[in-house]
């Protein structure tokens, strides 16, 4: 098993998902089966490669900063699940 | 023929010659939703009022002498991970079952300007995640052609929509095949153009650097109008190109004379349909006779594809789906505080393939695991895109199989997530190379399956692909 019990607590928490204790078998053994068949990568040589993150030449893009019209505030809100006073509104952040 | 069986440029010459009206048009594709839709499914929504509110005001402009687009008065279906301003757009996700977007994308307001019409939001893999469609949060689609197959995915929906004649054209999106694959397997034209030539803003993220919006469609011409009308540079996407747009339709020219084709060696490997190798080398076949020069070419790192593309656009993903958080949009599922809240959304409203492919990536950026997989990955990739460079050097197209096998039965692959990943063997090395590709219909199997190519092309070539596609076309 590449993949330890403690691996796929971090990653689920990390993922903000939870992982049932029905489903953990499964869920390991598939990620455990995906990590093997990637290994493949390991046989390639790389130690001269530089990694590509965008395929096509690409440098910083800057433009002027520049106040522009943008969304409207109640639009912006329009799909929140919950708002208040023109903010979104989420349960508590911090212990009391 | 039936107005919704023909192609949007025939149609457009018998709207601007007063031969059929927008509305009559319209009606008649959404009569065949009617009859075809309970057993396709092509659709998350139908926009059956404002379509024909939108068919009455192009025929009222045909009425008043005014000119239209190409695409004015014409029926599509758009895929459900573009937005549309007013117009719920789910990406196939319970999470956002009720997201109506303020805006919308730069291809959506683009396309507006030449006034076609929006039959409805076409299904797809959940967050475009999949090869089958059968990732949709809410229903899967038949394939037009048999319906105890899939249409491939993940715009599944949108090809089956086109080749059910429930849509004259569509917009699909394409990270690692979803608009080539399912072109392929429904019999229609598809096309993934250059990363960067066509805005994303407003496709709502899967793997920001593989993403891009593309056409599909029931022939090479209206490929070409497609393209015509969504390329271009966008100051609201910063990874658009700048380079000038040409009139893809001044390439629709019949003739390969001068040409030569690669076939990659790689991409006719073991496992491979023999019914689809054999309508592949005939399509070669038929170049060469056209005039072409046939040339077999070596994509080396093509075997490493799948486990670079498998790792990156995961990595992406996690990243892009971060923002499902129950906050600001989208479904919220109550907890006792913040995270319990965020957890119980995500856990609840996600579909397995999406939460396997938020942790695969998560793992490969994960501290420790960084540069094992994700960084290599990536060096990978680099290998992969020289070796199409180096390709090009000695060929101006590649000719290649759009997915090894035709449209396989629903239910087959559900439960075997990796043999579902091979499926794109031959379509993400582009998205990775960043190059354009685009699939054409090249006959059936012996049980009347469609089986598509794919040609490759340079960096910003699409001219020469749709010359190329172009060519074959006519010679069917």
């Amino acid at each position: 098993m590449k993949v330890t019990q403690q691996d796929l607590d971090t990653v689920a928490s990390l993922s903000r998902l939870r992982i049932s204790d029905e489903e953990r078998p499964e869920v390991l053994s598939q990620l455990d089966k995906f990590l093997t068949y990637v290994d493949n990568l390991q046989q390639v040589d790389t130690s001269n490669v530089e990694p590509t993150t965008y395929a096509l030449p690409m440098k910083n893009v800057f433009r002027a900063d520049e106040v522009k019209p943008s969304l409207d505030r109640e639009l912006a809100l329009s799909n929140a699940p919950l708002k208040e006073d023109g903010y979104f509104k989420v349960p508590r952040v911090l212990e009391e | 023929m039936n107005l919704n069986e023909m192609t949007a440029h025939e149609l457009h010459d018998l709207l601007v010659g007063k031969k059929i009206s927008s509305v009559e048009l319209t009606t008649a594709v959404l009569d065949q939703i009617d009859r075809t839709e309970g057993s396709i499914g092509a659709y998350v929504s139908i926009t059956r009022d404002q379509a024909i509110d939108a068919a009455r005001a192009v025929d009222k402009k045909l009425a008043d002498g005014e000119s239209i687009g190409v695409l004015g008065g014409i029926p599509c279906a758009i895929k459900d991970n573009i937005c549309t301003k007013g117009i719920t757009t789910t990406c196939a996700s319970k999470i956002l079952e009720n997201f109506v977007p303020p805006y919308d994308a730069t291809v959506i307001a683009k396309l507006r300007a030449e006034e076609p019409i929006i039959v409805g939001k076409a299904n797809m893999d959940e967050f475009a995640m999949g090869g089958s469609t059968e990732n949709s949060g809410f229903h899967v689609t038949h394939n037009p052609r048999a319906l105890d197959r899939v249409p491939g995915g993940s715009s599944g929906g949108s090809a089956a929509a086109v080749a059910g004649n429930e849509a004259i054209w569509a917009l699909g999106s394409d990270t690692g095949g979803s608009i080539r694959q399912p072109a392929s397997f429904c019999g229609v034209v598809g096309m993934k153009p250059t990363y960067g030539r066509v805005s994303r803003y407003g496709l709502v993220a899967y793997a920001s650097s593989l993403d891009q919006i593309g056409p599909i469609t029931k022939d090479v011409t209206d490929c070409a109008h497609v393209l015509n009308a969504i390329a271009g540079h966008d100051d609201m996407d910063s990874t658009s190109t700048a380079a000038p747009v040409p009139d893809y339709t001044k390439a629709l020219v019949s003739d390969v004379g001068g040409l030569t084709i690669g076939l990659p060696k790689e991409y006719f490997a073991e496992g491979m349909d023999v019914e689809v190798e054999r309508a592949v080398r005939s399509a070669a076949a038929t170049y060469e006779k056209l005039g072409a020069k046939i040339k077999t070419i070596s994509l080396p790192h093509t075997d490493y594809a799948i486990s670079a593309y498998y790792l990156i656009a995961p990595a992406e993903a996690a990243t892009n789906l971060e923002r499902y958080d129950g906050v600001s949009y989208g479904v919220r599922i109550d907890g006792v505080d913040v995270v319990d809240m965020m957890k119980n959304t995500r856990t609840a409203l996600f579909g397995a393939e999406v939460k396997r492919r938020i942790m695969i990536g998560n793992y490969a950026l994960s501290a420790g695991y960084y540069d094992a997989y994700y960084l290599k990955a990536l060096k990978v990739r680099t290998l992969i895109r020289n070796d199409f460079v180096e390709a090009f050097k000695d060929v101006d197209v590649i000719l290649a199989p759009t997915a090894p096998t035709a449209a396989f039965k629903l239910g087959e692959m559900v439960d075997d997530p990796l043999k579902m990943y091979l499926q794109d063997v031959c379509t993400v090395p582009l998205n990775l190379a960043g190059l354009p590709g685009i699939s054409i219909p090249c006959g059936e199997t012996s049980t009347s399956l469609p089986i598509g190519f794919q040609l490759i092309g340079r960096a910003l070539d699409e001219e020469t692909l749709l010359r190329a596609a172009f060519t074959y076309e006519q010679q069917r």
